[in-house]
């Protein structure tokens, strides 16, 4: 699905990313972990082509990212869904609008059932016609993850879904993201909840990676 | 990227429409701009035209006629007309000439010295005017010979009324195409300032149709359109209100002169409604090169 070999990325100020090799497979479960501002962020961008290494490899469904054209990188990314920390959106469309927006762009008609289905199921049938920046930190969350979701991807990488979130609703989330790891996605989550980690672990085979002076650790047991 | 890609500017995407906001003022600003200088357009169309019309107008009216002035004490005048006359009548290219009458030497007259000048008694030369035929004739040698039979006669074949009042013309209406050259580039980088104003205010809207998947073109498109048609129909407006304002100046009127035949005549009238069309397609490439800009600088 995703592959680094040996990547490497700089922003100018000196390498943040160094030497990460990392696949991710089909059907697998990762969460990737680390201080704030250690590269976690940098390194779902390198994943979802938003960001190229400065060195080394990444390929993303067997292709360089650095042969991809832009429009390569658009269809790339609708086999990818991304769910952010600070979930962006188009906050002159209702929420159904926005969450059907990955199929629109990609000129394909929503069936309407499917996404009141898809709001029912992150909990959102109510807010259908909603404008966005009336919804709370939780229900953006899940909006967005209902977004990341709509077009079937093959993986998805979510940057700390539950960072906004109070447990409860963080456990509801994590809940989601393993019944779509149990339908054979891929998911990569970034976040420094380590109580969350280790509540995924008891539902599902985590693998959880850490990044520690800009490297990519497989961490123990120490969590 | 596709940028080879041709999108039909007007096709119906009511999706891609949607995923810009509708309003904000580069919205108002590239209506305004459009119907600004379509109206401005318009006019140094209509002085364009205008200037057309009286260079043909000057040049069909001096074009294939001549005039002999002949200057000659009064007791060899009529002997000098006379052979002057017979010349002509043998000379290729001339098609008829004659002399003028009293009356008419008076007439041309009358507006510098009066209806009552005694032309017999002052010592006006004679005038014989030519008219050439198709094939024209030879100036040079007609002045040669002309010095031969008659001494006082002198060739005028109007060029240097002609030239310089054609040159005047041309030059009309270069400024008017030069105008709407500079109005139509002047529309092109105010709305390409509007369209760069609207893609910055929604860069937040084109990292969310990046991150979803939306290719450049798709979202190129949803601008283009959207500046396509505002500055088309601010063009229309702007069209048919400079049409308006010509068609309120006053008619032709020989006292007027030029000023008063600054209008559109016939199908004439239809030359404005293109610049609508015009306005359009410098909206659409104004848009769609900004857009393409911006977005290459985004991931």
């Amino acid at each position: 699905m995703i592959a680094l070999e040996n990547a490497a990325y700089n922003y100018g100020g000196g390498e943040l990313l160094s030497d990460i090799s990392l696949r991710l497979a089909p059907g697998s479960f990762h969460f990737l972990t680390g201080p704030s501002g250690a590269g976690k962020t940098t390194f779902l961008k390198l994943c979802y082509a938003d960001l190229q290494p400065t060195s080394g490899r990444v390929t993303i469904f067997d292709r360089d990212v650095r042969t991809l054209t832009r429009d390569d990188v658009a269809l790339t990314r609708r086999r990818i869904g991304v769910v952010h920390q600070d979930c962006q959106f188009l906050d002159h469309l209702p929420l159904a609008a926005n969450v059907m927006l990955p199929l629109t762009v990609a000129g394909k008609m929503g069936d309407a059932q499917d996404v009141s289905d898809l709001l029912g199921w992150v909990g959102l049938s109510q807010l259908a016609d909603a404008r966005p920046p009336s919804l709370s930190g939780g229900e953006r969350q899940r909006a967005a993850l209902a977004r990341a979701i709509i077009t079937g991807p093959d993986v998805i990488l979510a940057d700390e879904p539950t960072g906004n979130l109070d447990w409860e609703m963080s456990l509801r989330l994590l809940t989601l993201l393993v019944e779509l790891n149990r339908m054979g996605k891929t998911i990569l989550i970034a976040t420094h909840d380590l109580n969350l980690i280790r509540q995924a672990k008891a539902q599902v085979a985590a693998r959880v990676l850490r990044i520690r002076n800009r490297r990519i650790q497989l961490a123990g047991a120490d969590l | 990227m596709t940028r080879g890609s041709f999108d039909n500017p007007l096709k119906a995407d009511l999706h891609a429409d949607r995923v810009v906001p509708p309003t904000g003022f580069t919205a108002r600003l590239t209506v305004f701009t459009s119907l600004a200088m379509t109206f401005l357009a318009v006019f140094a169309l209509a002085l364009s035209m205008a200037a057309g019309r009286l260079a043909e107008r000057w040049s069909d009216s001096l074009q294939g006629t001549a005039t002999i002035r002949i200057s000659a004490p009064q007791d060899q005048i009529d002997t000098q007309v006379a052979a002057v006359l017979a010349l002509l009548t043998v000379t290729p290219g001339i098609a008829s000439a004659r002399a003028l009458e009293d009356q008419e030497q008076r007439d041309l007259l009358a507006p510098w010295f009066g209806p009552d000048l005694p032309v017999d008694a002052l010592p006006l030369p004679r005038l014989i005017e030519i008219k050439e035929d198709s094939a024209g004739y030879d100036a040079e040698g007609l002045r040669q010979r002309l010095t031969a039979e008659a001494p006082g006669a002198v060739l005028d074949d109007h060029t240097r009324w002609r030239r310089p009042l054609a040159v005047a013309a041309s030059r009309l209406r270069l400024l008017g195409v030069t105008s709407i050259i500079l109005i139509t580039c002047a529309m092109g980088a105010m709305i390409t300032l509007a369209a760069n104003a609207a893609l910055a205010a929604n860069l937040q809207v084109i990292r969310v149709l990046r991150l979803v998947g939306a290719k450049d073109t798709y979202i190129v498109r949803a601008f283009v359109r959207r500046f396509t048609l505002r500055a088309f129909s601010g063009a229309i407006a702007g069209a048919l209100l400079g049409m308006g304002g010509v068609a309120l100046l006053p008619g032709v009127d020989e006292a007027g002169g030029f000023l008063t035949g600054l209008g559109f005549q016939g199908l004439g009238w239809l030359f404005p409604l293109l610049l609508p069309v015009l306005a359009g397609i410098v909206a659409f490439a104004a848009t769609r090169f900004a857009a393409f800009r911006t977005l290459k600088g985004l991931p």
